[in-house]
């Protein structure tokens, strides 16, 4: 074995013979995942909601009992109307433009759109067989969704904060225990370097994130859950490498300043867990305010749970991940750097 | 053959403690060397500037001709170290250990596995290092700074936490491997470890070096008295005063009677015919001596 595996392989075993980093770093996030999702599993409106915008004919018209299955607001202001579809306040927009139905709605939740699709096609079609066949034509359009069932939004969300907390605790723990019971110290003395240790620490970290990742999709996906991976979802891997390396930065910074295991996860949780709240782990940032919505642009870990939802959930390009994915990378180097700074093999 | 260490007017301080001070010796290659010295003698940090762990405040120290600091990995295949407070990977067994160190050497499993073996830790290789005893800790650490076949080996305190029979087995493989060619340093506070095993011995206090030579000569060169006990009742305190030469010195302590002689040739004989020998034992010079010798005050290890 060479350097490198049998460094990865004594760290990845040291991990895995720990049952307490096993259960924070893996099933704890898991938990919630499993919590939030089976909370939040019921949260879709049960009367289909449709925002009107100016006169639509087919809707004036409409006969009683099809007032049981939709509601109908007004509304003048077609902004802010589309804006409250993306949020999914209500489930679709419908407006009149000439003979043509034009219907707003979020792909976001994909039973809300069929639903509300199937209900506006039936008011059209019956709406031709009483009048004049043909007169109005259905035209479904898609907003670009912001809002995101539960599920949805939970998933990147509390992966991106399971990821966040194994790589800061990984490299934060191996460092200081490793210092504190001298390995690092008997490590010096070997011709190891120390781009060797770093590296393997990379590795056994990107593979823990790997497998926090498949766990998480693996379960979310349950149809009990119901999440619904976008097609470019697994662009978010890179994401999710770029994230590590950038956790991985800050465990470096905890576990280089602090003396005892205990100080390094205390120093770990106080960077980590505000970074969930401020950073869109737990719950959307769209109506947050604007000073908490200006902190998480600051923190690594919005950056991850964003680019993450907009490629898993949000059907966004692949492309759409590059910002994201340069702001990680751009904030591991900086963070490393300090890292490398303050490293010490020896704590007396 | 090359000197393997060269240590000149070594200096190193920690706040208002000056550890080493003005250390200075040389090792030859193939050379076993002992330093000796009380608690807190400096002994640990003159290994660790050596092996490149510390550095120096001032003075210098080559390895083969190389400087140890900075850290240096041309040098570190050539040297094995067994670090006093021993350091082993989180949740991994003695197998898993010693491999993984081998391994950062290039050494194969195999070559790790018989090292274990040599160490008599063969049945304890699936036992987590967390678990192990401090001997077996210890003979463990000395496995993993062997197993790479050093060509110089740091032992500090190698035999501190060992049973009788372990510690024998331990000469045993440092004389075999001092017999191969290679250079061993140890430290120790027990004299008849450096007598057994030291070519040349350093006795070290206060970060100085008093005194450096074979351990033979330097006891041989002590002038310090023997001492002879017996059980207390077998020979009066008086009739013990009369035996005794001038310049002998007599005390009892409530379990032996005990005569402190520098002819205990001629004690003996007159206790043997007296037939006052129960309870015999007999004490020569040892580090203790050695040290009172040299400082004027008792050996505190
Ligand atoms: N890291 C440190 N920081 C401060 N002082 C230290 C440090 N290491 C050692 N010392 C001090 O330096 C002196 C020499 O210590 P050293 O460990 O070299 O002694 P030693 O001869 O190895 O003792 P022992 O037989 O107990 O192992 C002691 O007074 C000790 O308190
Ligand atoms: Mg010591």
């Amino acid at each position: 074995m060479t350097s490198l595996s049998s460094l990865s392989r004594a760290m990845l075993l040291g991990f895995l013979r720990d049952k307490t980093a096993l259960f924070f770093t893996v099933l704890f996030p898991l938990m919630f995942l499993m919590i939030f999702g089976v909370i939040f599993q019921g949260s879709s409106a049960p009367k289909t909601e449709i925002l009107q915008v100016g006169a639509v004919e087919i809707l004036d018209s409409l006969p009683a009992e099809a007032k049981g299955i939709i509601q109908v607001t007004k509304s003048t202001d077609l902004n802010k109307g589309l804006e409250d579809v993306r949020k999914g306040d209500v489930d679709a927009l419908i407006r009149q433009e000439n003979n043509q139905i034009v219907l707003h709605y979020s792909q976001a939740d994909q039973v809300r759109a069929g639903t509300v699709r199937s209900i506006v096609d039936s008011f059209v079609q019956r709406a031709n067989l009483a009048g004049q066949p043909g007169r109005f034509q259905l035209r479904p359009e898609q907003v670009e969704d912001k809002s995101l069932k539960a599920i949805q939004f939970f998933t990147p969300g509390i992966l991106g904060w399971a990821i966040a907390t194994g790589a800061t605790f990984g490299a934060a723990m191996t460092l200081v225990s490793w210092r504190q019971k001298k390995i690092l110290r008997r490590l010096r003395l070997s011709p190891v370097r120390t781009t060797t240790i770093v590296s393997a620490r990379v590795g056994v970290s990107i593979g823990v994130a790997l497998l926090q990742t498949a766990l998480f999709l693996g379960v979310a996906t349950l149809p009990f859950f119901g999440l619904q991976l976008a097609s470019s979802w697994w662009a978010s891997i890179f994401l999710i490498i770029a994230g590590t390396l950038a956790f991985l930065a800050v465990g470096l910074v905890a576990g280089a300043v602090s003396k005892t295991p205990e100080g390094a996860s205390g120093i770990a949780n106080l960077l980590v867990l505000p970074m969930a709240f401020l950073g869109g782990t737990f719950f959307p940032l769209d109506d947050a305010p604007g000073w908490m919505q200006a902190v998480a642009n600051f923190l690594p870990l919005s950056h991850l749970t964003e680019g993450m939802q907009d490629v898993m959930v949000r059907g966004l390009g692949v492309t759409s991940i590059l910002p994201e994915l340069g702001i990680l990378l751009g904030f591991s180097v900086v963070v490393s750097l300090l890292a490398v700074k303050l490293f010490t093999w020896d704590d007396v | 053959m090359g000197k393997a260490i060269v240590v000149q007017d070594l200096k190193k301080r920690y706040g208002d403690v000056q550890a080493v001070d003005g250390v200075s010796f040389e090792v030859e290659s193939g050379e076993f060397f002992g330093i000796l010295g009380p608690n807190g003698a400096g002994k640990t940090t003159t290994l660790e500037i050596l092996e490149g762990l510390r550095q120096a405040d001032s003075g210098s120290a080559e390895i083969f001709g190389l400087s140890p600091w900075p850290r240096n990995p041309r040098l570190l295949p050539r040297i094995g170290v067994q670090l006093q407070a021993s350091a082993f990977f989180e949740r991994l067994t003695a197998r898993e250990q010693i491999r993984t160190f081998a391994s950062l050497y290039g050494v194969s499993p195999a070559k790790a596995d018989e090292m274990l073996e040599v160490v008599g830790l063969a049945d304890k290789a699936n036992t987590p290092a967390e678990k192990l005893s401090g001997g077996q800790a210890q003979r463990l650490s000395i496995a993993i700074a062997l197993a790479h076949g050093p060509e110089l080996v740091f032992l500090d305190e190698p035999t501190a936490a060992l049973d009788p029979q372990a510690r024998r087995n331990l000469w045993d493989l440092l004389r075999e491997i001092n017999a191969a060619g290679r250079t061993v340093v140890l430290t120790t506070h027990y004299m008849d470890e450096a007598e057994s095993l030291c070519d040349r011995v350093a006795v070290m206090d206060h970060g100085k070096i008093l005194k450096l030579g074979s351990p033979a000569v330097l006891v041989r060169g002590l002038d310090s008295p023997t001492h002879i006990s017996v059980e207390l009742g077998v020979i009066s305190l008086a009739a013990a005063k009369e035996l005794a030469g001038p310049g002998d010195e007599v005390a009892e302590d409530g379990i032996s009677l005990t005569i402190a002689t520098r002819k205990p040739a001629v004690i003996l004989s007159e206790l043997a015919e007296r037939g006052a020998l129960a309870g015999l034992q007999v004490r020569g010079a040892t580090l203790e001596d050695v040290f009172l010798d040299l400082t004027g005050r008792e050996y505190r290890a």
